[in-house]
């Protein structure tokens, strides 16, 4: 085995999560100092990481193993893939940013503000860990351990409906979870059978399985995932939870813990069942060209602006799942990206909505009201993170959004048109929010509000530096995660689709 | 210089252009600084915030003008050149390569991209200019000229990229410049709303634009202009058809044609440089550009193209009969720049034939609509910011210069014989004949109708008598705003020489392909005449109408159903409202109620059901130790009896 | 020797006692009859003993004497300091430990 990086990568913050639970309460004040010191040195190992990553080469790579239980063929194992890096790389990234952004959000909870950003450290990473994990039982474990610090993190530190929203997230995700035990155990039932049991991926992918068997395997997974995604109709515990969250811990649960579910149906869903995948895809691909559609024209109607935001994660996700599950390239490695992307902007826009909302003390659009005159630099983030959150093009999504409908065209025509219009609810629900509460006369209200500090800009900088930088420079992680894809779609065993007319050689003349 | 392709075919009759570019070297190699120019501008003025108030002018109109003179010499580079290298490719880098799609950023340079630059940076030079006196006293100038920097860079882009995914970089990029500018007085609820009513209804088009890429991609694995102008023609003509349509979408978002014609009025919100150099110009040309860049698309679609006319058609009578009714002096040009709009766009559905005459018009469209919003906006300036013209009035003395270089513009857009829109406008028209008696007709009826209203703005404005409010005291605009215009006027009075020796079609050529021939039921000559007839009778109905009595300060009530439907935009705002905007509220609220309702009230009703139940059975503990001591023995008793009944049985 | 006796005294102590548990309120007589059904066990227990000439049923009849044992020592604990609080020593008084 060689060095164990990405344990260190995981374990760098769970360490500064007990570090900052030893910390004495009088030196609270020091505690996001420490953590974002911390989150900055997984940063630095997760540059490293990428460094280290050889993309061209595929496969799994800073591969770790041990065995754990050896009756059940778990392991303790590493690795990570094009597609496991990309989302590891936005765990380190996003971390940071969360902690400068939350700098006084610790101080109002519950509890201390020691454990607030115990827990935000714990979570980075548990979240690095599932996303490294190539062991099965492994992977559900810290998927499941995720829950404890977000379920904290809500209950703690939210508004006035926290304990609900955290309760009920907390039972939606343990259902989900439910089915997904009863299929792990299904799992070492059928690797039991064909041989010695083992939860390694690569153990598991060359399992031969039954037809039903894997597809009620398939579907305890999927669903476990859907509502982690979150999907039409199992979302509505995301709206509650970032509408009582703090900012902080709704970007950590949109941008980092909901990509599990999205990540989990390419590795596991893709991964291990690639008959039940195929199987499933039809009505996967219409349920996920419903939640597009529903979730943006749920979100015009919302009056609350993070519900409003919540609801336009469930139309990203829907874009992320439709093109998962129409087995091209574009579609798969656009899905990817997305996730990156959506990670992006829907972070930035939750932090600065909550930088406004924390502003005026109501989250409530018609609060508002022709902001942009007293506070410029607030409403220009606003803008951009808004205008990254309708795909334009210049900015991250558009990228990743374009691929994936062009994945889908090649197999859906009609999936891709119907989600083709979700751009247009995007732009009425970012420009209407926009509009009420930046442009207009100033409100009375609202003309007390001052514009971002230091700390706020340095928090967001990084975030619109890489919307921007990834919108027109896209390919170096397209590089990383196309290999990866390409790796998945073959196991899965579909055809690309070819074009009609062969231009590939431009530099001949067209045949007759 | 390596030629990418083997030597420059020109196109047979009827068939598509193929893109054959030369790999950008030599002067070519400057190409990206067009663009650099004003976007270093545009990122500078945008990070440096209130900083740059005292000098941001100063910086935006330099930039715009450096990338006008790069632009120029590029521009005679390119003359320089043999017809058969005049397309310039210059790579600059892979924006992405997913599976078998590849799009490059890269740049094209060829005769239609370079009159488009020109006309881009040149007018766009003048506007910057005018808007340092315009925009002299608004606290956010330093921002005003980052946007329109923001602007020049996302339109050159529209009009260099040679793929369309990364025109649509451009496209939507324009539309976000658009945006911002419309409601640059954002604290105005009009503006705000007209900024949003424009972006959206774009972004309607672009979903044509998005699935036009799609079709692409699904179609020929590739967006660029060379690979789809290489593969159009052995695609199926249901394919042909599809994208010939969809680009169609995209064109008439952008350029304000019927059906999505709505955003264009209300967008006159914006400050008046914005409407002259965005929506009369350069922005809302772009879908004419579009269906001109893909006429190896059309070429193989027929029904596309007539559906391409058809909205050319409607749209130039839509626009005409809406400036007709209009008081705003604003939304009066912008009907008429719809209006003017629709005929490059009938003009570019004709095909080969129409493609130059299309974009000739658009250069002097231009020009001339260019100057006459800017004569507006010295007009509203001298007037305080009144934009009604039953406010006007008698200002030809008041405003000579103004007065005198709007007559250049009035008289090029009616078609006076000699002026720029004569030779455009007619050569138009003559096409719309040559393709049938309908077009043609309605393309001279458009014409008549423009010298009416074209000459009620000039009678209502300059004039008539004077109608102004009290307190107004009209005085000519300062230098840095009329230089422009008279550039701009002397531009209208003698655009028209670009057609001369057909040098514009013969330009075009590498691009449009040849000029076909097209065969006319009378001599060009009659026809010019007959044209110049009903121009001049429309110009003698105004002057009938508005030139000789008393004109009323206010807008007269009692009107035809004709001129209230005109002045109601002919409904089409109460039409968008009636069937997309009421339907689509209800079903945002039917879709909210049904998510907090039914969907959420499943989910918290499975959770009321399990905390119900069980605090039923919770009853069950009473506190009473014997209830407790006789359930267990009732246990106790169940378990002996069933053991006794497994044990006998 | 006939185990039928014996076990007919066990069962009639057993039911005296569980119908003293069920009926009776004062916290001593209930403890009391669960004492009775203790030891009617541990009468049943040493006749099976008997019969099987096998020491553990009475071994276990050991068992129960001294969980017996511990049970009056912590139950009398219990019910004296109810008692002090509550001035009663009846079972359904003690009703506070429900839903």
């Amino acid at each position: 085995m060689s060095f164990p990086l990405l344990t260190i990568l995981g374990g760098v913050p769970l360490l500064g999560a007990l570090l900052l639970v030893a910390l004495p309460r009088s030196r609270a004040a020091a505690a996001p100092m420490v953590a974002l010191v911390c989150s900055l040195v997984t940063l630095g190992l997760g540059v490293v990481v990428a460094w280290q990553f050889d993309a061209d080469a595929g496969g799994f790579q800073l591969s770790e193993e041990a065995d754990w239980i050896p009756a059940l063929g778990a392991h303790y194992a590493l690795g990570v893939d094009g597609i496991g890096l990309t989302l590891v790389l936005l765990t380190v990234v996003l971390t940071p940013v969360v902690i400068l952004a939350s700098w006084r959000d610790g101080d109002l909870g519950r509890w201390s503000a020691n454990s607030f950003f115990a827990w935000v450290l714990a979570l980075e990473g548990l979240a690095i860990g599932v996303f490294a994990a190539t062991d099965v039982f492994l992977f559900y474990v810290l998927f499941e351990a995720t829950l404890i610090p977000i379920y904290f993190l809500i209950g703690g530190f939210g508004g006035p409906q926290r304990s609900y929203a955290a309760v009920k997230f907390l039972l939606y995700s343990l259902l989900g979870g439910l089915l997904m035990l009863a299929a792990v155990v299904g799992l070492y039932v059928v690797s039991a059978d064909a041989g010695a049991p083992s939860y390694l991926l690569t153990d598991l992918m060359d399992v031969p399985m039954e037809e039903t068997t894997g597809r009620l395997l398939f579907a305890g997974f999927f669903v476990a995932f859907a509502i982690k995604a979150p999907m039409f109709p199992v979302h509505t515990w995301l709206p509650d939870a970032a509408a009582s969250a703090t900012p902080g811990t709704s970007v950590l649960l949109v941008s980092i813990l909901d990509k599990i579910g999205t990540f989990g149906m390419i590795r596991f869903c893709l991964g291990l069942f690639p008959e039940a995948s195929q199987w499933a895809s039809p009505v996967v691909i219409a349920l996920a060209v419903f939640s597009v559609l529903y979730g943006a024209l749920v979100a015009i109607g919302q009056t609350d602006m993070r519900r409003l935001v919540a609801y336009t994660s469930v139309s990203h996700f829907g874009f992320i799942v439709l093109g998962i599950f129409v087995f091209t390239s574009q579609g798969g490695s656009g899905s990817t990206l997305y996730m990156f992307n959506h990670g992006l902007s829907t972070a930035a826009l939750f932090l600065v909505t909550g930088m406004l909302i924390q502003r005026r003390g109501s989250a409530q659009i018609a609060d508002f009201g022709g902001v942009q005159k007293v506070a410029p630099v607030l409403a220009g983030v606003f803008l951009v993170a808004g205008l990254s959150s309708l795909s334009l093009p210049g900015l991250s999504p558009f990228v990743s959004e374009f691929l994936v409908l062009a994945g889908t065209f090649r197999t859906s025509v009609l999936a891709a048109v119907v989600a083709t219009l979700g751009i247009v609810l995007a732009a009425l629900y970012i420009l209407l929010m926009y509009q009420r509460t930046m442009n207009g006369p100033l409100q009375a209200s609202a003309a007390a509000i001052p514009d971002l500090g230091l700390r706020e800009r340095l928090a967001l900088a990084p975030l619109l530096a890489l919307i921007l930088a990834l919108g027109f420079f896209p390919q170096p992680l397209l590089d990383v995660i196309n290999p990866a894809v390409g790796a998945t779609l073959s196991h899965v065993g579909v055809a690309q689709p070819e074009p009609d007319v062969d231009v590939s050689a431009p530099d001949e003349e067209p045949q007759p | 210089m390596t030629p990418l392709i083997s030597p420059w075919l020109p196109a047979e009759a009827g068939g598509g252009v193929p893109v054959l570019p030369v790999e950008a070297a030599g002067t070519f190699w400057w190409l990206w600084l067009i663009i650099a120019l004003p976007a270093l501008g545009a990122t500078l003025l945008l990070l440096g915030g209130r900083l740059t108030n005292p000098w941001g002018h100063l910086l935006g109109t330099a930039m715009s003008a450096g990338s006008f003179g790069v632009a120029l010499v590029m521009f005679v580079a390119l003359l320089g050149r043999s017809e058969e290298e005049r397309q310039v490719r210059q790579q600059l880098w892979t924006w992405l390569d997913v599976g078998d799609y590849t799009v490059d950023m890269s740049l094209l340079f060829d005769p239609l991209s370079a009159v488009f630059v020109l006309l881009i940076t040149g007018v766009g030079t003048l506007i910057h200019i005018y808007s340092i006196g315009y925009m002299a006293h608004d606290e956010r100038r330093g921002r005003f000229f980052a946007y329109l920097n923001l602007f020049v860079v996302a339109m050159l882009v529209l009009v260099l990229a040679d793929d369309y995914l990364a025109v649509f970089l451009g496209w939507e990029g324009v539309g976000l410049a658009s945006y911002l500018l419309i409601g640059f007085w954002a604290h105005k609820q009009s503006a705000a709303v007209a900024a949003k009513k424009a972006f959206v209804v774009n972004r309607v088009g672009d979903v044509g634009m998005s699935l036009a890429v799609m079709t692409m991609v699904a179609t020929f694995s590739t967006s660029s202009f060379v690979g789809v102008s290489a593969g159009m023609p052995e695609a199926s003509s249901g394919t042909s058809t599809a994208l010939g349509l969809l680009l169609l979408l995209a064109a008439c978002g952008k350029s304000a044609q019927v059906p999505l014609q709505s955003w264009l009025l209300d967008a006159m919100e914006g400050p008046t440089p914005v409407s002259a150099l965005i929506h009369a110009a350069t922005m809302v040309t772009a879908g004419v550009y579009l269906i001109v860049r893909s006429n190896y698309v059309y070429a193989e679609t027929p029904v596309a193209q007539v559906a391409v006319m058809a909205v050319g058609l409607v749209t130039l009578l839509f626009g005409a009969v809406i400036g007709c009714a209009k008081d705003d002096i604003k939304k009066a040009l912008a009907g008429s720049t719809m209006s003017q709009i629709g005929y490059m766009t009938l003009a570019a559905g004709i095909g080969p034939a129409g493609y130059a005459f299309a974009i000739f018009h658009l250069l002097t469209h231009g020009f001339f609509k260019a100057n006459m919003f800017l004569g507006a906006g010295s007009v509203m300036h001298a007037m305080d910011d009144d934009v009604d013209m039953r406010h006007y009035g008698a200002l030809s003395r008041a405003m000579p210069i103004t007065f005198l270089t709007f007559a250049a513009g009035y008289l090029a857009i009616i078609g006076f014989p000699g002026f720029a829109g004569f030779w455009s406008k007619d050569k138009i028209i003559e096409a719309a004949f040559a393709e049938g008696w309908v077009f043609g007709v309605g393309a001279l009826l458009g014409a008549g109708v423009t010298a009416f209203y074209m000459t009620r703005v000039m009678l209502m404005t300059f004039i008539s008598k004077k109608r102004w409010r009290s307190g107004v005291h009209p005085h000519e605009s300062p230098s840095v705003m009329t230089v422009p215009l008279v550039v701009l006027g002397a531009l209208s009075a003698v655009g028209g020489v670009l057609l001369l020796g057909g040098w514009i079609t013969g330009w075009l050529e590498p691009v449009t392909g040849p000029e076909g021939e097209h065969e006319l039921f009378v001599s060009p000559f009659i026809l010019t005449s007959l044209v110049t007839l009903v121009v001049l009778a429309g110009v003698v109905v105004a002057w009938l109408v508005f030139g000789r009595g008393e004109l009323a300060g206010t807008a007269p009530q009692r009107v035809s159903w004709v001129t209230r439907a005109a002045r109601n935009d002919l409904y089409g705002d109460a039409f968008n409202e009636a069937v997309f905007m009421r339907p689509g509220q209800h079903l945002v609220r039917g879709l909210v109620y049904l998510d907090d309702t039914i969907i959420d009230g499943v989910v918290n009703g499975v959770a009321a059901l399990v905390g119900g139940s069980s605090g039923q059975v919770r009853r069950a503990q009473t506190g009473f130790v014997r209830s407790y001591a006789l359930t267990m023995l009732g246990g106790a008793l169940v378990a002996v009896l069933a053991t006794l009944a497994v044990t006998l049985a | 020797m006939n185990p039928g006796a014996y076990i007919t005294l066990s069962a009639l102590l057993f039911s005296i006692g569980a119908v003293g548990v069920l009926v009776r309120r004062n916290a001593i007589v209930v403890f009391m009859s669960v004492e009775l059904m203790l030891n009617a066990c541990n009468l049943a227990l040493v006749t099976f003993a008997k019969q099987t000439g096998d020491l553990s049923g009475q071994v276990a009849a050991f068992f129960v004497m001294v969980v017996a044992a511990a049970e009056v020592v912590v139950g009398l604990a219990i019910i004296m300091s109810i008692f002090r609080t509550r001035r009663s020593a009846s079972v359904d008084d003690a009703s506070l430990l429900k839903y």
